[in-house]
């Protein structure tokens, strides 16, 4: 299906060799499927999502502003989205529908294709240690970025994870009588408005360490705007290294 | 025209900019230089959002966010459940007395005079006879102990209790197939409903709180409380319903706040 792949030709010429990046479809047989790290879907995806997450948190807050949980947190005005509340709350549902819409589009990407299972399975608990003490010892490699550690892959099926309850906990506090089963789960209309604000707080945690951790390594920012170096798809059969001819 | 300085900013360097960061950090600054296309699409959006004050503000900007208001009414008509109903209190966790909420502090209400009040009904009504509030306090009672959620995010636990708003519009031969039911208030507030909201069994016209007629600030003499919609929704001190088909519009919808409010 080699032929069929556009981004199979375009390997060489593609700049990322230049950021010391080895992978390269030259070390597979000609036969083996090739694609980018990050296909077109995803970084479009991916960007949409930056886009959204800026519009939700910033309106967010100035909706959080209106009615604070805690009394010593209100968030200054210049980070917020919207000039009164009510422009919060229309940037907000606006936002709701990008989030969502983009979310359902990336997780039956992510499954299909299997590159949830590829990238971000399994985790171990020996993999984990190791990552740790590797990061302790600031000997951890940031020169492939085709593979996740194992610090990364927790994070990212973590914000996933936290993905889909702010999801449900925004959908419970929007309609709390008509999904009141829903409500129920988080036991109170204030439970769930505090789960919502929780989350929020762990995604701009997660948003902070990888945004400084993409411009500390910046290849990997470059790759979701380029889509990164070409890799096997590991759906297809590869060859052991060994057999592989020497690249000149 | 005055020349200004610029004003001094934390943002602005005191001391112009220290060029050994820039010499020893070249090669990643050329890198950065390669990402020109992600540099104008993420300054582009950026500038939407650093300015939005001024840009939310915007005609087109508030175009396209009422649009999408107006599509969430839309969606929220459809998720409405008819016959679903709302979460019940007990007496013991009745919240005396309610919180207070309007566009102006509790200190500037100005009470209603029942004996001068009349309730007034326009549009779709076949008897359009004024009602006193003698005549409204007659008719057969519903108690709702029910949660007041507000925009805002607060919620009490509320008692209240008064005909109910079906067997009302019944009795004066309203048009339950129109679309819409708008109240007007003796503090010249607006609001109205959907048909369905005004047709739901929890949806009352309410004239006691707590087993007492309802307080000034929060009423007096007739006001709507329903389990369905948010707090604002609720409109209060109400002198005149009217039956349309003709979309009423709101106070608060003309402020952005989106017009159906369902919960």
């Amino acid at each position: 299906m080699q032929a069929a792949d556009p981004f199979a030709d375009t390997a060489p010429d593609n700049g990322v060799a230049d950021a010391g990046v080895a992978v390269s479809h030259r070390r597979h047989g000609p036969k083996a499927h090739m694609r980018r790290l990050h296909p077109l879907p995803i970084r479009i995806m991916h960007w949409t999502n930056a886009v959204a997450m800026f519009i939700m948190i910033g309106s967010g807050w100035k909706i959080y502003n209106d009615e604070v949980i805690f009394g010593w947190l209100h968030f200054p005005d210049f980070l917020t989205i919207g000039r009164w509340a009510q422009h919060g709350l229309q940037w907000h549902f606006l936002g709701m529908w990008i989030v969502v819409l983009n979310g359902i589009a990336y997780v039956t990407y992510g499954i299909a294709t299997g590159r949830f299972r590829r990238m971000l399975l399994p985790i171990r608990w020996k993999d984990l240690i190791a990552t740790i003490s590797d990061a302790l010892r600031l000997r951890l490699s940031h020169q492939d970025p085709t593979r996740y550690n194992t610090v990364q892959k927790l994070l990212y099926v973590g914000v996933l994870a936290v993905g889909v309850l702010i999801v449900l906990s925004g959908l419970a506090i929007w309609k709390p009588i008509q999904f009141s089963e829903l409500l129920a789960l988080f036991s109170s209309f204030q439970t769930a408005r505090l789960v919502h604000f929780l989350c929020m707080t762990a995604i701009v945690g997660f948003v902070i360490v990888h945004v400084a951790l993409a411009l500390l390594v910046p290849h990997t920012l470059v790759a979701m705007i380029t889509g990164g170096p070409v890799v096997a798809d590991e759906t297809a059969p590869q060859e052991p290294t060994a057999q592989l001819e020497p690249t000149h | 025209m005055a020349i200004r300085t610029p004003s001094t900013s934390i943002f602005r360097p005191q001391r112009g900019t220290d060029q050994r960061v820039l010499e020893a950090n070249r090669d990643l600054v050329e890198m950065i230089n390669r990402r020109n296309v992600l540099r104008g699409a993420v300054s582009l959006g950026a500038l939407t959002f650093l300015t939005g004050c001024d840009v939310t503000e915007a005609d087109q900007v508030q175009t396209v966010l009422r649009a999408v208001s107006s599509w969430n009414d839309r969606v929220q008509q459809l998720i409405f459940r008819p016959n679903h109903l709302a979460p019940t209190y007990s007496e013991a966790q009745v919240v005396k007395p309610p919180r207070f909420n309007a566009h102006y502090e509790i200190d500037e209400v100005s009470p209603v005079d029942a004996d001068d009040w009349k309730l007034e009904l326009s549009g779709r009504i076949e008897d359009k006879r004024p009602w006193t509030a003698e005549q409204i306090y007659q008719l057969p009672e519903q108690e709702l102990i029910i949660r007041h959620i507000c925009v805002e995010g607060w919620d009490y636990i509320g008692q209240w209790s008064g005909p109910n708003l079906r067997m009302f519009l019944e009795r004066v031969g309203a048009d339950l197939t129109a679309k819409y039911i708008a109240f007007r208030c003796a503090d010249d507030y607006t609001e109205s409903l959907d048909m369905a909201t005004a047709l739901h069994p929890q949806t009352i016209l309410a004239t006691k709180y707590a087993k007492e007629p309802i307080t000034d600030p929060f009423g007096f003499p007739l006001r709507l409380r329903t389990a369905v919609k948010l707090g604002f929704k609720n409109a209060k001190w109400i002198t005149a319903i009217e039956v349309t088909n003709e979309f009423p519009e709101t106070y608060y919808g003309k402020e952005g706040f989106n017009w159906y409010s369902g919960i």
